[in-house]
């Protein structure tokens, strides 16, 4: 096999040389443009980068079992932490979580499944659209004028129903393409199969439309953990552990807030190791709803 | 030749069958809102045969076979008229339930088309659908051994079903479509997807399950019709008047279709001279 057939035809067009040169115009090119993508790529990344080298330096620290679990420091106390900031912002996006995927997940199925080209559902997905740029502050302002001032107290219900507000229009759209995503011919088969309509849904549907629903909600849980405008409103602060859902409850990205505005070095650290804590968090969701999303097999 | 009276539309000479039938089909007329797809076909399935429906594009071959499990129903402007004989009930009539039909009259795709689940889930998919209460996992395993996949997958049950390649695929779609043990199978061109190594896998074990089942085979390729089918119908569409309309043409055993037809588009068709 090593030798060179000597029966190999000579070429019929005069062929250029097939050997590599880094000075063709085109190498060049090649070249620029790949480590122009690079440069633009890493430019990208520093503001990433760098938010969290700042996190782990300023905050890292002080985190420890104290800063976890212990309750705000007033004044000029040293140590303390924001347990209670921590149980408030998890109590908060749980409630938020809980009436949001469920209707955001039902309305999906509308949009995409149910009845797709119907004047209500265009009419909705419109709006699920403008709801994603809406300023969360009004979302606030709006369950302080609903619920603060019915019941006549700032809470943690408040708080959740504020987030939920603002998660639904994410958990709706990236669901409704999820659920767009699985393939007619997967529905076919299961028609096919003697299924329902309910159960083509529920045993095929959401099953594979699972993966991308997961994404949705991960980040619109991530989002609205990280949001402090719309608890300003609605879940104010508090220097102590919930007691219950009905009273005013601290959560992270408020203290981090008044935290960072006071003029007392403790509480300054205690807002950058608050910030890192917040930045672990939405991971730990993130990571966890992958695990759990992850389809149960191997590909 | 026979015509239809009022329209002088030609209809096919009816077929006698030899055996006991379990589906008696007799299109009048199918339509896609005012499109008349096909009309005058009448097609009985013969018990523990295979039946083949060859014919040129767009000839109305799988809405034919589409219908015989009211999988057409999914389309809003399909509309049947006709009758479909299934054991005691006319499987159109007002009181039967069309989910109940496809449970006992399964469908094999073009595509494979197996579940984003694992090799498992996907053969015992119908078995929970039905509640079945026997040993699940002694029905699986034998769906998938008469599908002639089990010596593949035997080792990976709990791997996803798309992880097969398309042969594979096909096999194991044809093992969730029979573990249910239906009466029918209806199998919609499902070798255009696959290469010729897997095309002729799936070609014998529809020989093989034919001792089990009825089946009704959609098929573009007449050698395979010529392989597998022992009876086979000839559609073909009729372009006067301005539409596109399938009817069937000729009905017999295969050997005598491809040998001695008695229509002169059947001669044509089969010789190749159009498709």
């Amino acid at each position: 096999m090593s030798q060179i057939n000597e029966q190999i035809l000579p070429p019929r067009i005069n062929l250029p040389s097939l050997e590599k040169n880094v000075l063709e115009l085109r190498a060049l090119k090649d070249f620029f443009l790949t480590g122009l993508v690079w440069g633009l790529a890493i430019l990208a990344s520093i503001p990433l980068v760098s938010v969290i080298y700042m996190l782990i330096m300023e905050g890292g620290a002080r985190l420890d079992f104290e800063a976890i679990t212990a309750l705000p420091p007033a004044g000029f106390e040293t140590g303390g932490g924001f347990g209670n900031a921590i149980v408030g912002t998890l109590t908060m996006v749980g409630i938020a979580s809980a009436l949001s995927i469920p209707i955001g997940t039902m309305a999906a199925l509308y949009l995409a499944i149910l009845n797709p080209n119907s004047k209500t559902a265009t009419v909705s997905r419109f709006l699920a659209k403008v709801l994603t740029g809406f300023p969360s502050i009004l979302a606030g302002v709006f369950v302080y004028a609903v619920i603060v001032i019915t019941t006549g107290t700032y809470s943690a219900w408040a708080g959740g129903v504020a987030l939920a507000v603002l998660m639904l229009p994410t958990v709706t759209l990236a669901a409704e393409e999820a659920m767009k995503q699985v393939p007619q011919r997967m529905k076919d088969a299961a028609f096919g199969m003697g299924c329902t309509r309910t159960q083509v849904i529920f045993k095929v549907v959401l099953p594979t439309a699972l993966p991308g629903i997961m994404t949705g909600v991960i980040l619109a849980v991530a989002g609205a953990a990280g949001e402090s405008a719309p608890l300003l409103f609605t879940a104010l602060f508090s220097n102590y552990y919930m007691s219950e859902l009905a009273e005013p409850t601290a959560s992270l990205s408020i203290l981090i807030y008044n935290f960072s505005g006071m003029p007392f070095e403790n509480q300054i650290e205690l807002a950058w190791t608050a910030s890192l804590a917040l930045v672990l968090l939405v991971l730990f969701f993130n990571i966890v709803a992958r695990v759990v999303g992850r389809t149960k097999f191997k590909e | 030749m026979n015509m239809q009276a009022e329209t002088g539309e030609f209809i096919a000479k009816k077929y006698e069958p030899k055996g006991p039938v379990v589906l008696d089909c007799y299109v009048k007329n199918i339509y896609y809102g005012d499109f008349r797809a096909v009309r005058d076909t009448t097609i009985p399935v013969e018990k523990n045969k295979v039946t083949g429906f060859i014919g040129p594009s767009g000839c109305g071959k799988s809405t034919v076979l589409r219908s015989m499990n009211r999988m057409n129903d999914l389309i809003d402007s399909f509309r049947f008229e006709g009758h479909i004989q299934y054991h005691d009930h006319d499987i159109y009539s007002k009181k039967v339930d069309a989910v109940i039909v496809r449970r006992y009259i399964g469908m094999v795709f073009q595509l494979p088309n197996p579940f984003s689940m694992s090799i498992y889930d996907n053969v015992a998919f119908g078995l929970r659908l039905n509640g079945y209460k026997g040993d699940e996992e002694e029905m699986v395993v034998k769906a998938l051994k008469r599908a002639a996949i089990w010596n593949d997958v035997k080792d990976k049950l709990k791997n996803s079903g798309l992880s097969l390649s398309g042969g594979q695929q096909q096999r194991l779609c044809i093992a969730r479509a029979i573990a249910t043990e239906p009466d029918v199978l209806l199998m919609d061109e499902p070798c255009s997807a696959l290469d010729p190594i897997a095309t002729r896998q799936i070609e014998e074990l529809m020989v093989e399950l034919k001792q089990h089942y009825s089946v009704a085979l959609v098929t573009h390729n007449m050698q395979q019709a010529m392989r597998v089918a022992d009876v086979t119908a000839f559609l073909g569409v009729d372009i006067s008047n301005g539409g596109r309309t399938g009817y069937l043409v000729e009905m017999d055993d295969t050997k005598k279709i491809f040998e001695d037809p008695q229509q002169l588009l059947t001669k044509q068709y089969v010789r190749g001279e159009f498709s």
